[in-house]
């Protein structure tokens, strides 16, 4: 099989897997070698999906042992299988990354023969390209859940970035979907990295060229959609995650469906977008805004709003804490005002130095003022002309897409208000959008 | 000073050249309606003043500008230089007359549409730069990286570190169509030279072979089910395409006998 096919099965396989990015670290070639990194990130190019590829993401074999339902590498899949030798990919990536193609290498593997044996193939891959080819640029590496501490400590050594993908949000859908894995041979890895990386930065305190264990963190995916896992339980994992693990990120993957499984949504069921959309906005809001897990959502509401963001969601229920005083109110206060983001809660702060702001100068220094007019003061005063009409307001509330939504969901029934309190019956609603749409009353 | 001179300058389109506008309109008391480069029409009834590039008068403006505007605003003026902010020239003396006047809380000045053009224009040309440290694609040819970009900002020397950091055992060339010039690296030197026109050879059989590699890595990774035009198009603007090879498609190699033509 010539690398043109190996490539195409090869990356064909890894696809599904959500992350992309190669931030985290920052670091430049030595003399002698190739390859740089920016701590802030580098997108090299944007599928037709509109997905970033900053890695060459690969498999280095598509081969598995393993029978997770919904995988299109399990073992009972009947599909294409190949495996790149380390020394071709350690070859190909090189010749990527020379021209400019990618910021690095991504790698995941199939289980082939044992986790061990697989977490020792690409550890030879990455050892050629670290130690032979000395290349800099950026690796993320998959740790394989099973496989020896001391093989996943020598891939950390070698790898900027480790991940352990947790896949589904239950113990119980993991025991359904993926019975070779455990909850507990997912997170014993996570916890053992964690630990590295910890004692990584403290001894870099003391010693400078102390050797770095992943130094750009590790992360974890979730697949959204195979499983029944309402959002409130995902986004609580998420948080625990964070917490207990310090991952830097967590990321959504909207389930494909890739083969027909009565344990599995069916085959033409359209990816559930919009979920994702709104989980990767609630974990910005735990990430950078200050909220937590428990205020976006509860049990008395598992879902988020199809058509309001979560942190509309939220202002809409706290009412009460606003409209706030642009020029009085705190930093962490400005940051949960729907339309303001770090950027302009920052502008606020340091413009309002100089000058009380007036509603002109708001929107003078960048604010948009499309949602945020409704939540605030300006010296006291509302925003000039405001119309205080449910419609007009609602409106506001929704970006263009969510506007699009709701109306062709409207024009199916004579008047869908949100605030009447009555849940509508809606029979042409994506599944998604039917499940949570009361929400936020 | 009378806000409304009837002078246009003209300069010899170097950094210095427009600090001796400034030194000018300063001593000349006097605000230009028009600061021109040396390739500008003539427009203005009146012809224009020829400003002769000083190295004494440049070199007092530029001491002053930390000193008077603080390195924040320095640094702003000093980066617009290289965008493509139209009567850029203008606006960096409207900018700087303001900065001598206020200091360095200008900045602070929420608003102002001088500082916000300046904001915006040298925003522009940073993200352009960052855009571009991912989207330019080397050919390998006689063993030398080139490309070809042609972006609306001169942001050649924002490049310079980037692939010095990354390549810094390799030759390589990039080549800003729009601008005609080049950031050319050697190890363990950079250089920015005037370039009228290159043009990159055809592929060879390799680099033919990896062009194709990447488009087919390219193609696979598309989730066809998440398909989503404008949202490729949003975050990689179309008049990018036209130097990516996962657009050009262009691996076809010239002679069916392939061979390194060695000069």
């Amino acid at each position: 099989m010539d690398i043109m096919e190996k490539l195409r099965i090869l990356s064909d396989a890894a696809k599904y897997d959500a992350a992309c990015t190669s931030s985290g670290v920052d670091k430049r070639a030595g003399r002698g070698g190739m390859g740089s990194a920016m701590a802030a990130g580098c997108c090299h190019s944007f599928a037709a999906d509109g997905r970033c590829i900053s890695l060459l993401k690969v498999l280095l074999t598509n081969v598995c042992i393993f029978d997770c339902a919904y995988c299109v590498n399990r073992c009972s899949h009947d599909t294409e299988r190949a495996a790149f030798t380390p020394r071709e990919l350690a070859d190909l990536t090189m010749q990527f990354y020379r021209r400019n193609y990618i910021e690095g290498l991504f790698l995941s593997s199939g289980v082939a023969g044992s986790p061990d044996v697989t977490c020792e193939r690409m550890i030879e891959t990455l050892r050629i390209l670290r130690e032979e080819y000395r290349f800099t640029g950026y690796i993320h590496a998959k740790a394989i859940p099973g496989a020896d501490q001391a093989l996943i400590a020598r891939l950390g050594m070698l790898a900027d970035r480790m991940s352990v993908n947790i896949e589904l949000p239950s113990a119980a859908s993991l025991a359904k979907l993926a019975p070779d894995k455990t909850k507990r041979a997912i997170l014993a890895p996570m916890g053992y990295i964690q630990q590295r990386i910890a004692e990584s930065s403290h001894d870099l305190v003391r010693y400078r060229h102390a050797p770095h264990f992943a130094p750009a963190g590790q992360s974890t995916q979730m697949i959204i959609g195979a499983s029944p896992e309402p959002d409130y339980q995902i986004l609580q994992l998420s948080e625990g995650l964070y917490r207990r693990y310090g991952l830097k990120r967590v990321f959504f993957s909207a389930y494909v469906p890739v083969t027909a499984n009565p344990l599995l949504p069916a085959v033409d069921t359209p990816p559930p977008l919009w979920r994702e959309h709104r989980l990767y906005q609630a974990d910005w809001l735990l990430r950078f805004y200050g909220f937590s897990a428990q205020e976006l959502l509860d049990e008395a509401h598992p879902d988020f709003h199809p058509y309001v963001d979560p942190k509309c969601s939220w202002a809409l229920r706290n009412a009460a804490s606003f409209p706030l005083e642009v020029n009085r109110a705190a930093y962490e206060e400005l940051l949960r005002v729907p339309g303001i983001g770090v950027k302009s809660a920052i502008r606020i702060v340091r413009a309002r130095r100089a000058a009380a702001l007036t509603w002109d100068a708001l929107a003078r220094i960048g604010v948009v003022l499309k949602r945020a007019r409704y939540f605030l003061l300006c010296r006291g005063r509302r925003y000039p002309g405001l119309v205080n009409d449910r419609d007009a307001f609602l409106l506001a509330m929704m970006s263009p897409q969510e506007q699009h939504l709701y109306r062709s969901q409207e024009s199916g029934m004579r008047q869908l208000s949100l605030f009447d309190g009555n849940e509508p019956h809606l029979t042409a609603l994506q599944r998604e959008a039917i499940r949570c749409l009361p929400m936020i009353l | 000073m009378s806000a409304h001179d009837l002078v246009t300058y003209r300069y010899d389109g170097s950094w210095e050249g427009l600090l001796c506008c400034v030194f000018e309109s300063y001593t000349a008391h006097e605000l230009p309606e028009a600061i021109l480069g040396p390739e500008a029409p003539e427009t203005s009834l009146f012809g224009s003043k020829t400003i002769v590039t000083d190295a004494g008068h440049a070199a007092r403006v530029e001491v002053s500008l930390p000193q008077k505007l603080g390195h924040e605003a320095a640094e702003l003026v000093r980066l617009t230089f290289f965008t493509c902010l139209p009567e850029k020239e203008l606006w960096m003396l409207r900018f700087l007359r303001l900065g001598y006047q206020y200091g360095p809380q200008l900045l602070q000045f929420a608003g102002n549409d001088t500082v916000y053009r300046l904001q915006k224009a040298v925003q522009h040309l940073l993200s352009e730069a960052h855009l571009l440290k991912g989207f330019i694609r080397f050919s390998v040819q006689n063993n030398v990286l080139v490309t070809t970009i042609g972006p609306k900002n001169c942001v050649l020397p924002f490049l310079a570190g980037h692939f010095k950091a990354r390549f810094p055992e390799e030759h390589w060339l990039i080549y800003d169509a729009a601008h005609h010039m080049a950031l050319a690296y050697r190890p363990y030197e950079t250089a920015i030279l005037p370039l009228e026109s290159f043009s990159a050879a055809p592929p060879d059989a390799e680099e033919a072979k990896f062009r194709a590699l990447w488009c087919q890595f390219y193609d696979t990774i598309e989730i066809r089910s998440r398909h989503n035009e404008r949202c490729r198009m949003t975050l990689m603007p179309k008049r990018y395409w036209k130097y990516m090879t996962e657009f050009t498609r262009d691996f076809a190699v010239p002679d069916a006998n392939p061979q390194l033509t060695v000069t």
